[in-house]
């Protein structure tokens, strides 16, 4: 393996710490309990996978959602099939969402721009729709595919006794309830992270950020661009292949609604809010929406009843009146104006926003050009 | 076998119209402002939510209590009477019962207004930035509109009766001197169907026949020639942006008996619509609508049992299959120009 630049190493140890350090860190933010810790890495791989392609290549999908419930369906299938153990259980969900990205990519990446984003849609609608029809056999339609006793595990129950009780998925025997599991998952966000950072620096990952300036002109060098895009494209389904699998570990029950347009729709909110093309954005992106989502949601009127109180009597019922909108139910409300907010004034996400303070304080005598402008995605 | 084929052919219009009428105003946007607006779905329905307001407004009630009788358990005997009934008597009755053909009177100026305020607002700004950033612009308007609606109206579906008379089937086999009662069609769906038929033609009179839609047209073939000949044409695009808006909104309020109208009614149709745009050609206004009303027929006749023993699921995911095939073997869609929106 090539040696780093020593800024990509620093930057990657950061990561690291910050991660593993994160049940300490959160503890005043009251975000700090497994349950909530394993959304954020699940979530922070689903969004580092979607950046390699939208963040490099500009193409825009529409429809990730689709490998992220084909890893959860392939995960749970094979804690059913062959064993408990989660190491199988997400070597076959990447493999499976990579074949089935394979599939998608090489017949969407025949287009480009907002073809590329509707064909995407169309794909995952489409898997959506007959994972709730057709394919109930497989993915037990609205119910949800789940584990139960008479599973055949046909590995589990060659090499060992069958084991008594509820199944749950294990490592190794290990079972990965509470803080096991969020430490199994950070290790897969760090090293998600880190293949994302060396697939940024590398000479394939610039031929991406090629693809994402000047599709015309990279064909005009004489570079085919679809090996690259397609390559992008399997892995970051990859990626959602990994962490749909990953859910499913916490929580073996895999359902249709993980593929619905919705859910596509949120990983690119996660990416667009932390910074497109940044390595660390769209990871902070995912984390902050997952906080919000779990904050906001359990705000109800009598929180926002004693947070309104100190306003006179008229004016905190409206204030709760008001608010309510916004908070429970209203999360999505929220979401939808904060990204309305990014996209207009933001587009370059979390990451811009701290660029430019950034340029703010040092402020060197050069001139004020633009550092960054906005490259064109492909189209 | 001709009959069983008709009625799917007929089954399918109505479906098709819908697809039409939205994947039309889609186009007309794109075509004019060149935005993809994910938004439309949205405006879809903003209009049927006009029709559920209309009428809740129409059916607000005085409540009396009746001094002298009690109901069989007992308790005083409410008066429920409309408002509108009490105001103008047997008119207010007729208008309750046409609540959703004339709440079309509302839902024109309501969706002009919102879609001239959307064009000025926001949508304005985005005309330089690039394709991704108008998605994501429109998508998180489409999320903010659907979510004030689910918080003002709930979750649920909200069912509108259709007027007794339009309730009930049109035997469309004896009109067309086929033996009785073989082909039975709801009238509603016919109502819907001619409708949409009339929208269709009148935008495309519109384009065609007016100055106002000739000026379009040339803007939409040479943008920057059209402004250098002196003509604001800024302001014609937005007033068209209002136009599909209008258009599409009336494409909600006539779909509301047929499919009561719930918050993520709009989305459901949105990403059809575009599939339907894509297989028509983006930027090809016949071919929005060619394809609107081929792909509702061809779902109609994937939904026959017989279709579906042979190869099951297939109604579920016939549009996508065909979008996909267009794409590969046309990929400029079935009406499709050269240069619009090519890599």
């Amino acid at each position: 393996m090539a040696a780093m630049p020593r800024n990509d190493l620093l930057l990657f140890l950061g990561f690291t710490l910050v991660v593993l350090a994160m049940p300490i860190w959160l503890q005043p933010f009251g975000a700090a309990y497994p349950d909530l810790l394993q959304r954020f890495m699940i979530f922070g791989i689903f969004a580092v996978g979607f950046n390699i392609l939208f963040g490099l290549t500009g193409y825009l999908s529409f429809g990730h959602a689709a490998f992220f419930g084909v890893g959860s369906y392939a995960a749970v299938w094979s804690f059913k099939l062959l064993s408990l153990d989660v190491i199988p259980a997400l070597i076959f969900a990447i493999v499976v969402s990579g074949v089935f990205a394979l599939v998608i990519g090489f017949i969407s990446l025949r287009r480009s721009g907002i073809y590329f984003s509707i064909l995407t849609l169309a794909f995952a609608q489409m898997s959506y729709n007959m994972a709730y029809s057709v394919l109930t056999p497989i993915t037990n339609g609205e119910t949800g595919l789940q584990l139960t006793l008479s599973d055949p595990r046909y590995l589990d129950r060659a090499i060992f006794e069958a084991v008594p009780g509820q199944p749950v998925p294990t490592l190794l025997g290990q079972s990965l309830g509470g803080f096991a599991g969020f430490y199994f998952c950070a290790g897969f966000l760090i090293i998600a992270f880190f293949i994302a950072q060396r697939i940024t620096g590398s000479p394939f990952g610039m031929m991406l950020k090629g693809i994402k300036t000047n599709q015309t002109r990279m064909h005009y060098t004489g570079f085919n661009t679809k090996p690259y895009t397609l390559a992008a494209f399997v892995i970051s389904g990859m990626y959602a292949g990994l962490a749909g699998a990953l859910l499913a570990v916490t929580d073996p029950l895999a359902g249709a609604e993980r593929m619905q347009w919705t859910a596509s729709g949120e990983v690119v909110l996660m990416t667009i809010l932390g910074g497109a093309g940044t390595l660390v954005g769209p990871v902070i992106g995912a984390w902050l929406i997952k906080y919000f989502e779990n904050i906001f949601s359990a705000i109800n009127d009598s929180i926002l009843r004693r947070f309104f109180d100190f306003l006179p009597d008229g004016v905190d019922s409206a204030m709760v009146t008001v608010a309510s909108k916004f908070v429970g139910e209203g999360w999505f409300l929220t979401l939808g104006l904060v990204f309305v907010i990014i996209v207009i004034f933001l587009p370059g996400g979390i990451m811009e926003g701290v660029r430019r303070i950034a340029h703010l304080f040092n402020r060197a005598p050069k001139a004020p050009g633009k550092a960054n402008p906005q490259p064109q995605p492909a189209e | 076998m001709f009959d069983v084929i008709f009625l799917q052919f007929l089954n399918g219009l109505d479906k098709g119209a819908a697809y039409a009428l939205i994947a039309l105003g889609l186009t007309l946007v794109f075509g004019t402002l060149g935005v993809v607006n994910f938004a439309h779905g949205a405006l879809f329905m903003l209009g049927a939510f006009c029709a559920v307001m209309f009428r809740q407004f129409l059916t607000m009630e005085t409540i009396t209590i009746d001094p002298e009788k009690l109901s069989p358990w007992g308790s005083p005997l409410e008066i429920r009477e409309p408002l509108v009934q009490a105001w103008f008597g047997d008119f207010g009755a007729v208008l309750v019962n046409y609540s959703v053909p004339a709440s079309i009177i509302i839902t024109i100026p309501i969706m002009l207004i919102v879609g001239i305020a959307l064009e000025r607002g926001i949508i304005k700004h985005f005309y330089k930035r690039p394709h991704a950033e108008q998605i994501l612009v429109t998508f998180g308007l489409a999320i903010v509109a659907q979510e004030l609606i689910k918080a003002f109206f709930g979750p649920n579906p909200i069912p509108q009766p259709m007027p007794t008379d339009l309730r009930g089937a049109a035997d469309i086999g004896a009109w067309l001197g086929m033996q009785a009662g073989v082909i039975t069609y709801p009238i509603w769906r016919l109502v819907y169907f001619l409708f949409s038929a009339a929208i269709i033609g009148a935008v495309f009179a519109f384009l065609q026949f007016t100055t106002f839609g000739m000026v379009v047209r040339a803007g939409m073939a040479d943008r920057e020639t059209v402004g250098l000949l002196g003509i604001n044409i800024d302001r014609r695009f937005t007033i068209m942006f209002g136009l599909a808006a209008v258009v599409a909104g009336m494409a909600g309020v006539m779909y509301t008996p047929l499919l009561p109208p719930n918050y993520h009614i709009g989305m459901d149709f949105l990403v059809l619509s575009f599939v339907v745009v894509v297989v028509g050609g983006m930027g090809s206004l016949p071919g929005a609508v060619a394809a609107g009303f081929l792909l509702g027929i061809l779902q109609s006749f994937a939904s026959m049992t017989q279709v579906k023993d042979l190869i099951p699921g297939i109604d579920q995911i016939i549009i996508y299959l065909v979008a996909v095939v267009i794409l590969l073997v046309r990929p400029r869609g079935l009406f499709g120009r050269r240069g619009v929106m090519e890599a």
